[in-house]
Formats: structure tokens, C-alpha cells, sequence
């Protein structure tokens, strides 16, 4: 009787249906119905036309198959990459590109981590920000053009089951003026994970003072630490790259004006952008920067043998009275 | 032979296809392993790791997977109902169109043309090609099972069955999207919606691309090329239907730890686990077969492919749900493990019962025997070690580099930095390219003595015009 089914093709194809059926609808269709399949944060803002330019273009080059965007609610995660990811936060993710292999770092709270400066120069030659990374140079995506009308099509397209993101060409057009792929691709990474605060840089302790202070060896050490974690970016004296970091040295960001405790520099190195606030200085609200200490690039100590360095830095001379020239000569 | 004209031609159209498919997506997996260590290997846009990477994917599972399904499904399919296929014109058309879509897919990948998902990469109008080749597959199938001549199905029949009406459901909800142009398309699905839809495809696209047909082949094949009855068919039956019915439930292990909700990640979870039921089934199955006469391990060079074909099976289907725990999976999610994972069972189970399937189906459609045992001998051989050191190397960096992400110190703050954990895996990511290197040897090994056979065959047949 039970045996029927191995003899009728048409009865087994239906009744294999019905198997296949069951699990698809509860764990696939069913959730569909539900609310928390479709959360959206109210910090959540629809992509603008440069930013969904570049997400098609991290879409066409297969980033996702080297970087997630997802963070899971682990502490050593969350220690790394920020606070872990919530439902809410991919509303206009058609797909989602959370990915599903770590090869680079994941990148759902890149946006506003680092300055735009750094992501060009990091797409240009990615071996130069980080020596032994593996990730391909995208230089060639500077100069490309961007078309609007393709562009606008896409966000209409989106626009049927988001109408916010419904665009005219003539606006997407006035918005891409003058873009390539390569700042498309940069608006998309600085856009990301914007809708939830980091909250990497933690508390910070305005009270601590560097117990390395004019240690000439931790003045050495420090230069040399500068140069091959800050350099890249605050150049090699610490004099800063337009449109990538400010200077160090000069009397507006650390200079002789109101010039800010041990605590405050600490904190900023251990905890990147998140700490400027904390520490009292917005910084550039274009750029951003790791957390050092928190993320394990730098250890406690190393991060005060480059305060120290700092202070012994030219800049700070004449108000502070920390130079100590002799620590600068040795090899 | 038969009062039948099978269509053998097709058949071997299908194998030489998707051999020749098989060549190349293993070819750009020899390059991307190279080019994660050697980034000056990128040459050119279309040559990116990033937009080779689903070449590699898509290629395998669709230009040697799918190709070999068609293929060696026909072939079983013919046999089975004892009648050559019902439209034999439709199945050479089918052959035509299947190798012009895997080349359009291969050349629109490389030309950036994605939808992102894995394992749904194509985009719409490739992916509306993959659906009619599926309808004239499907329209062969059940035409001739239809008009077969034993009133009772075999279990590779069911497989097949299976195979054909699940891979329809799974393929045509996760690529419904929005189009945007010509090659672009939003999936129609967002953020949580999406990762939920396209895990229940890309779990299940595993489960019916790389299991039932294999199982198939494996339960179709195995007793016939080493003479041996099926051990249980009360064991197939358990393992059929606990398997199509359990499978569709297990996407969201692919998902633990992310924003989806939790019953669904842990509904997926649990159903991961029920899975080593049937799974084993089937390898108790296969085991027990041979097991009424172990000395077909020397008697039979085909007897080691389909043990060890099994054998991972088995393996692959016990390290799946351990993977799906949380505990592991907070450890080895992300890592080079999980390619070690996937590369056991395709390299392992899927290459090993489709290449044992088709030493025993070239020589029987070409009225010979196999070229050479000894180079049969020579491709086991090498694949073996290849796919081993590939998995087992993968392992142990995956490992490595989870713990390494997890490392804190006692204030909380991690212990190394990301590029630390990177440069660890060089090595083994060297280590990988060299198996890959050793596996690609093997199977061409394989694809030397499949021609020579098929060569073998017509001279064969040249010299006694009676044959032919």
C-alpha cells in the first residue's frame, strides 16, 4: 500500500513537494509575514545616488566575498569592529551583503572610522596602509565615469518598494557631477553602518597622566612606532596629509592653545573617533581614526612612548618646555 | 546489447561538457588561491579575486555539477525505465543551450554582471536560461519515467525526482528581483528578509545540487559497477524522505550570530542535526553494501572511489552540524575552515562518485573497457592527497585564525590585530595552492584516460563494422 508511491512518478513528485514544502514555508515564507524580518532603524537613511552608485560597484568587484558587514554580539568583536550589527540597520540592502567569509576585515561600521584621504589612498595601494594585506590595488576605478542615467534607473528600480529613494535624472545627474567610481565607491564604505553609534572608544580617563614622559628610550621608541602606525596617514613628522589626517604638531589640533592632558591624548589613540568627543575635540568631522589600543594594533606602553614623542615634537617646544633634542639624534 | 537505441551521444555530450566546464572552473580556483597571497596576481579588472571567486563557484557547481546531473540523470533515468528518453531532440537542444549559458555566465561574471547571493550570482536574463534548461530537463525526466517499462522505481530514481522539483522551487524564489537594467537586478528581498531567503536557497542548493543527484548516481552506480544488490531499501526509503523533508529547515545555520532572529537561527540549528540521520542512512547503506564482499577492494579499482566518496560523505555530514553549533560556530564562522569544509565535499564526495559514475558509463556507451585501471589508480591517488591536504590545511588555519580574532587580554582589549591574523595564514594559504596544484594533476589524469577510452571505443568499433 505505502509501496504505491514508488510506482506512480506523478504521486511521488507531489508528495516530495510536500516534504520540500513544509520546512520552505516555516523557516522561509512564513517569516516573510512577521515584523522582525523587516525592522528599520529611524536612524536608518536611504542611499544617496553617489552611494548607491558605489555599493553597485562593491557589488560588481565581489568585495563581499572577502568582507562581511555583519557583526556578531561576541566581546572580541565587538572590541574590534564596534558594536555588534542590529536588524534594523539593512532596510535597503537588496540583497543583504553580509557575506560569509572574513578574508579582510568585516566593514559594517567602516563608515566614518577613517578619514575619506585614507580610503583613497588605501583603494589606490592597499600595501602601502597596510604592508602584508593581500586586498588588490583599485586604483583603476579613479576616473572612471559614473552614468547618471544608469544610475537613476537603479535608484528608480528601488524606488518601487522604497519610494524615498525615487530620484529624477536630472537631480542624480547634478549629484554625480564631476564623480568617478573610485569617490562613488569611498561615499558607499563612509556611509556604512551609520544608523548605530560605534561605541568602540569607551570612557575615558582625563586624570591619567604619561608615566613615560620625557623617557628618552620611549621617545626613540615612540618615533618609531609613529612611523609605522600613524605615518600614513599624519605624515612622517606627524605634520599631518591634506584631506587625510590633521597635523599633530601645529598649535590647532595639539599645539600651545589649550593644549589637552596626557588623558585626553591617550584616549584618543586607544579609542579613535569614538574618543574625540570625550576627550573635548570633534577633530575633522569628515575623518575618523581606529581605535589603537582597543582594537590590540598598540599596547598601553606603546601608546605613551608616542605621546611622549609627541610632546617632544617641535610644535610643542616653546609651550611646554618638553624638548629633549638629544632623544631625536639617536639612531 | 539492448533492443533500445539509448541516446548515448547526448549523455556523453552532457560528460564531456561538463568535464571540459570542470577543467576550467578548477583552473580559476588554482588562480584565486594564488591570488590570496599574491595580490600582484589581480591582472586585470576582469581577472580580480572578486569577480573570479564566483566563476570558480558557479562554474563548478553549475558547468561540472549540473552538466554531470543532466548527463549521468539521463543515462540512469533510460536504464531505469528501460526506453531511451521520450524527447531525444529536446535533451541535444538542451545540451546546445546548457554549454552557451555557462559560457555567458562565465563571461558576465568576469564582466562584473552580479546579484551578489552566492550560489545566485547570474543575473536575470541568465538566470531565466537556467530556468528553461531546467523545464527541458524536467519535461525529459518525468516523460520517461512516465513510459518506463518497470512498474517499480528504483531509489536513484526518486533522487532524480527530488532533484527536479526542489532545485525548481529553491532556484525561482531566491532570484525573484527587481530588474534594473539589462544585467542588473535588486534582490527582491532586504537586509534580514534577504540573508534569510538566500541561505535557505544556498543551504538547499548544496542539499539538491551536490546530495540527492549524487546520492543517485552513488545508489545507481555503485551496486551496478561492482555487481553487488543494494543492502536496504527500507534504509532508502528512511533516508529519502528524512532527508528532503529535514533540509529545507537548516539555512539559517549559515546565519548564527547574525541579526536574523534567533528561533530561526536555532529551528536551523536543530534541523542541522536531525540531518546526520538520513545522512548516515545513506552511508550505512553504501557501507554495508560493499560489505558483502570486501574483496571487490581489490578485485575492482571502483570500489575505493565510491568507499571514499561515501566516506566523506559521511564525514562532511557530521563536521556540517557540528559547524552549526554556536560554540563551534563562534569559532570557525568566517575562517579558511569553512572552504575546507566545502572543498571535502565537493572535492571529496561530489568529484569522487562523478568521476567513479562516468568510468563506468564511458566504457559501457563506447563498447570498451576503460583505458587504463592503472592511471584510474593514479587520478584516485593524486585527488586523494590533494583534497586532503586542501581540507585538513584549511582546518588548522581556521582554526588558528578564530582564536586569533577571539584573543583578548585581561583588560579586554584583543591581543592582535587584524593583519596579524592574516599574515598567519600564508603559509597554509601556500600550503593550498599546492594541493590544489596536486588535485588538478589527478583529474587530469581523469580527463586523459575518459578520452582515450571514448578513443579506444571508436577504433574499436572502426575495426568490427558488426559492433557499430
Amino acid at each position: 500500500m505505502a509501496g504505491e508511491i514508488y510506482r506512480k512518478p506523478i504521486t511521488l513528485a507531489l508528495m516530495a513537494t510536500v516534504a520540500i514544502l513544509v520546512g520552505s514555508i516555516v523557516t522561509m515564507a512564513y517569516p516573510m509575514l512577521r515584523a522582525d524580518m523587516h525592522p528599520k532603524l529611524e536612524t536608518l537613511r536611504p542611499f544617496t545616488p553617489l552611494q548607491l552608485a558605489g555599493r553597485d560597484i562593491y557589488q560588481r568587484e565581489g568585495c563581499v566575498g572577502c568582507h562581511t558587514q555583519t557583526i556578531r554580539p561576541l566581546a572580541s568583536e565587538v572590541a574590534r569592529y564596534g558594536d555588534y550589527s542590529k536588524a534594523g540597520e539593512f532596510a535597503y540592502d537588496h540583497p543583504f551583503l553580509w557575506g560569509s567569509k572574513r578574508t579582510g576585515p568585516d566593514l559594517a561600521r567602516e563608515g566614518g572610522l577613517r578619514p575619506d584621504g585614507w580610503h583613497y589612498q588605501h583603494y589606490a595601494n592597499p600595501q602601502q596602509m597596510a604592508a602584508k594585506s593581500n586586498m588588490p590595488s583599485y586604483g583603476w576605478l579613479k576616473g572612471r565615469p559614473l552614468d547618471p542615467v544608469e544610475v537613476a534607473a537603479h535608484l528608480n528600480a528601488l524606488g518601487m518598494v522604497h519610494p524615498e529613494l525615487k530620484a529624477d535624472p536630472a537631480a542624480v545627474k547634478a549629484a554625480l557631477a564631476g564623480k568617478d567610481e573610485l569617490d562613488a565607491l569611498v561615499a558607499y564604505t563612509q556611509q556604512l553602518g551609520h544608523a548605530v553609534q560605534r561605541r568602540q572608544g569607551g570612557s575615558a580617563n582625563l586624570d591619567l597622566e604619561n608615566p613615560l614622559a620625557r623617557d628618552t628610550q620611549a621617545i626613540v621608541a615612540g618615533k618609531k612606532l609613529f612611523t609605522e602606525n600613524c605615518a600614513a596617514c599624519h605624515g612622517d613628522e606627524a605634520q599631518g596629509t591634506d584631506g587625510v589626517a590633521p597635523s599633530l604638531i601645529d598649535d590647532v589640533f595639539l599645539g600651545a592653545k589649550g593644549d589637552l592632558p596626557d588623558g585626553a591624548y591617550f584616549a584618543m589613540i586607544d579609542g579613535g573617533s569614538d574618543a574625540k568627543p570625550i576627550a573635548g575635540r570633534t577633530g575633522d568631522p569628515g575623518g575618523g581614526m581606529d581605535a589603537y589600543g582597543k582594537t590590540g594594533q598598540l599596547k598601553k606602553d606603546e601608546i605613551w612612548s608616542i605621546i611622549a614623542w609627541l610632546r617632544n615634537q617641535k610644535g610643542h617646544e616653546a609651550a611646554e618646555g618638553h624638548d629633549m633634542p638629544e632623544a631625536e639624534k639617536k639612531p | 546489447m539492448n533492443d533500445y537505441r539509448y541516446d548515448n551521444r547526448t549523455v556523453q555530450g552532457f560528460i564531456l561538457s561538463a568535464i571540459a566546464w570542470g577543467v576550467v572552473g578548477i583552473l580559476v580556483g588554482l588562480l584565486i588561491s594564488i591570488q590570496l597571497w599574491a595580490p600582484a596576481a589581480n591582472f586585470a579588472p576582469y581577472l580580480t579575486y572578486g569577480r573570479l571567486r564566483p566563476v570558480h563557484t558557479n562554474g563548478l557547481a553549475f558547468g561540472l555539477g549540473a552538466g554531470v546531473i543532466f548527463g549521468l540523470s539521463y543515462y540512469i533515468v533510460m536504464r531505469l525505465s528501460g526506453r531511451p528518453l521520450v524527447f531525444p531532440r529536446l535533451a541535444r537542444v538542451q545540451l546546445w543551450i546548457f554549454n552557451v549559458a555557462i559560457a555567458a555566465a562565465a563571461v558576465s561574471l568576469m564582466m562584473g554582471y552580479t546579484q551578489s547571493n552566492e550560489y545566485a550570482e547570474l543575473e536575470w536574463p541568465l538566470d531565466i536560461g537556467v530556468v528553461i534548461l531546467w523545464v527541458m530537463f524536467a519535461v525529459n525526466v518525468f516523460a520517461t519515467i512516465s513510459k518506463r517499462k518497470d512498474e517499480q522505481m528504483y531509489v536513484s530514481l526518486w533522487y532524480i525526482i527530488a532533484t527536479v522539483v526542489a532545485i525548481a522551487v529553491l532556484y525561482v524564489v531566491n532570484n525573484l528581483s527587481i530588474p534594473a537594467g539589462w544585467m542588473k537586478s535588486y534582490h527582491l528581498f532586504a537586509g534580514v528578509n534577504s540573508a534569510n531567503v538566500e541561505w535557505w536557497y544556498g543551504h538547499n542548493a548544496v542539499g539538491f545540487l551536490f546530495t540527492t543527484p549524487f546520492l543517485a548516481m552513488f545508489f545507481y552506480f555503485m551496486p551496478k559497477a561492482l555487481n553487488l544488490p543494494l543492502y536496504s531499501h527500507r534504509l532508502s526509503i528512511l533516508a529519502f524522505w528524512s532527508l528532503v523533508f529535514g533540509y529545507l529547515w537548516t539555512g539559517a545555520h549559515h546565519l548564527v550570530y547574525t541579526p536574523l532572529p534567533d528561533w530561526l537561527q536555532t529551528l536551523g540549528i536543530v534541523f542541522t542535526l536531525f540531518l546526520i540521520a538520513p545522512s548516515w542512512s545513506s552511508v550505512i547503506n553504501g557501507y554495508y553494501t560493499v560489505g558483502a564482499d570486501w574483496s571487490k577492494m581489490k578485485t575492482n579499482y571502483l570500489t575505493k572511489f565510491f568507499i571514499m566518496a561515501i566516506t566523506f560523505y559521511g564525514l562532511q555530514t557530521v563536521q556540517g552540524p557540528t559547524q552549526g553549533l554556536r560554540v563551534v560556530s563562534q569559532l570557525i564562522h568566517y575562517t579558511d575552515w569553512v572552504p575546507g569544509h566545502v572543498h571535502m565535499g565537493t572535492m571529496g564526495w561530489v568529484t569522487l562518485t562523478a568521476c567513479a559514475s562516468i568510468y563506468y558509463v564511458i566504457p559501457k556507451i563506447n563498447g570498451t573497457a576503460i583505458y587504463s585501471e592503472r592511471i584510474a589508480n593514479i587520478h584516485f591517488w593524486l585527488v586523494m592527497v590533494g583534497q586532503l591536504l586542501f581540507s585538513v590545511t584549511m582546518w588548522i588555519t581556521g582554526i588558528q585564525q578564530g582564536a586569533m580574532w577571539k584573543a583578548t587580554n585581561a583588560d579586554g582589549t584583543l591581543k592582535y590585530t587584524f593583519v596579524e591574523t592574516l599574515t598567519k595564514n600564508y603559509p597554509y594559504w601556500h600550503t593550498r595552492t599546492l594541493a590544489g596544484i596536486i588535485f588538478t594533476a589527478g583529474m587530469l589524469f581523469f580527463v586523459y584516460n575518459v578520452l582515450m577510452t571514448i578513443r579506444q571505443g571508436r577504433a574499436r568499433a572502426a575495426a568490427s563494422p558488426a559492433a557499430a
